[in-house]
């Protein structure tokens, strides 16, 4: 038995969720960064499954484009994080308020 | 039996991604999520994207992840592992937010009518996104190069110390 298109939107749908999750409950900014990478990937799997069942590959280059995308925003992001601890000795966003005010 | 090892595949992903957001230490958030993603690698092969899937385990699994766990050594060192415990209200409403959005997907899939369609072998190979990428999404994928290239530039500018700082740094420790 073949598994249809909307298993795979439920499993992106709930994957998502848990990153949504993350990033809200979560303090420690790495977490919520895998939290939002968690959230990229979700995504992605949302466009091959597309893909697959439109029969179309341009869902396929899109995910490319996605994981282009993601990684400059990991070197970005884990590079603004070790900036900050080298300020605070602290990644947790809660005692990060230098733009608050 | 394509069925079974998707539900197999989806509950590994499932039950590890819980696990990245609910672990109190960062180092098992982050082996859980390089499971995740190996689940995720195996779904895109299911559904024909093998490219993808190599990418998927090159990038993410590989390449993503071990600036992750780089940082997280980096960081660690110096006995920050301590953080942590948002107030239980946070949690709460963050759990609760989570849930609606779930609930808003649930609707939207209500309204999704696609035919299941046989699986194209064509789609997904090396050769099929290469054409796609070379020919009809040029522009952007040189666009995705500067943005790397800027992101690399980014990133030595924001980390490299200064000279005087670092003087200073030493002066510290001494």
């Amino acid at each position: 038995m073949t598994v249809s298109l909307g298993w795979y939107l439920a499993l992106s749908a709930l994957l998502f969720c848990i990153g949504v999750a993350g990033v809200l409950t979560r303090r420690n900014a790495l977490i919520i960064f895998m939290s939002i990478e968690l959230m990229l990937n979700a995504v992605n799997l949302t466009f091959i499954a597309f893909s697959r069942f439109l029969t179309n590959v341009d869902g396929q280059v899109f995910v490319f484009f996605v994981m282009a995308v993601a990684a400059a925003e990991v070197a970005v992001g884990l590079a603004i994080i070790v900036t900050i601890f080298r300020h605070k000795e602290n990644v947790d966003i809660d005692k990060v308020n230098l733009m608050k005010w | 039996m394509e069925l079974v090892l998707f539900i197999i595949t989806s509950l590994v992903a499932l039950v590890s991604a819980f696990m990245v957001i609910t672990r109190r230490t960062p180092i098992s958030s982050v082996l859980y999520l390089v499971l995740t993603f190996f689940c995720l690698a195996v779904l895109y092969v299911m559904l024909g994207a093998q490219f993808i899937a190599a990418m998927q385990i090159i990038v993410y699994a590989g390449a993503i992840m071990v600036l992750f766990l780089f940082v997280l050594m980096m960081l660690s060192q110096r006995g920050a592992q301590t953080w942590e415990s948002a107030g239980p209200m946070r949690k709460w409403l963050g759990f609760a937010a989570a849930g609606g959005i779930l609930l808003v997907a649930a609707t939207a899939l209500q309204s999704v009518s696609v035919t299941d369609a046989a699986l194209d072998p064509e789609i997904g190979t090396v050769s099929s996104i290469g054409e796609a990428l070379f020919l009809r999404f040029l522009l952007p994928f040189e666009v995705a190069s500067v943005l790397l290239l800027g992101a690399i530039i980014g990133v030595v500018a924001m980390v490299k110390r200064k000279p005087e700082q670092q003087t200073e740094a030493e002066g510290d420790e001494a």
